[in-house]
């Protein structure tokens, strides 16, 4: 039973540092801050939440269990909002005649 | 079980510190804004790995805590940006001055 979760500890974490390598690897890479935008969110979310899933095992069960979900909680809202705020700062502006104008500035019809 | 942590710890801090090689290089600042960004979240990873590796509880508050900064950064980063000139007519509607006249 302990070698097993061991085992699955491994796993989870060694996972969850393979998705931190390949959110590095495409923000170095991509050609575009939108591509990059989306390489970051894959790190963020499922790098963190497989290195969270890892550890769970090795704590305490209710309150550093708990803790543990709810640092990933807080990751995967803020990583949600950040997405919306930076996707949208980094939106192409001038050229493209649909997303030129900004969201707040349409006017009423 | 600690050495493969420790190690993991390390390793998802080495990553992230190759990433900061887009602040160096990032053409736009948004660029430079994800490496930090994918900063806070691979600290938050490595100071959990820590914390469990060497059995210290207080550490998991420290990675709440960067967790709540970094997500901050990113949102101050974003309001206090200034937006690329648009071509239409946010121009006229949007000066402070006129702002506050229509708010009071």
């Amino acid at each position: 039973m302990t070698l097993a979760l061991t085992l699955f500890t491994v796993i989870c974490v060694s996972l969850g540092a393979i998705f931190f390598l390949a959110g590095t690897l495409g923000l170095l890479r991509f050609p575009d801050t939108l591509t990059r935008l989306h390489a970051l969110t894959k790190a963020d979310n499922l790098g963190l939440g497989l290195v969270v899933l890892g550890l769970l095992p090795q704590v305490a069960w209710p309150l550093g269990a708990l803790k543990l979900i709810a640092v990933w909680l807080l990751a995967l809202l803020a990583g949600a909002t950040v997405g919306q705020l930076l996707g949208a700062a980094a939106r192409p502006q001038p050229g493209t005649p649909n997303l030129s104008t900004a969201a707040g500035e349409e006017p009423a019809p | 079980m600690a050495e493969f942590l420790l190690g993991a710890a390390l390793f998802v801090l080495g990553t992230v510190a190759l990433g900061l090689v887009r602040i160096l290089r990032g053409p736009d600042d948004a660029d430079r804004m994800l490496a930090a960004q994918l900063l806070g979240t691979g600290g938050v990873a490595s100071l959990l790995l820590l914390g469990v590796a060497n059995g210290i509880n207080a550490v998991g508050d420290l990675a709440l805590l960067l967790a709540l900064l970094a997500a901050f950064a990113s949102v101050a980063f974003v309001t206090g940006a200034e937006r690329p000139e648009p071509t239409v007519p946010i121009q006229e509607t949007d000066p402070h001055e006129q702002g506050e006249q229509e708010a009071t």
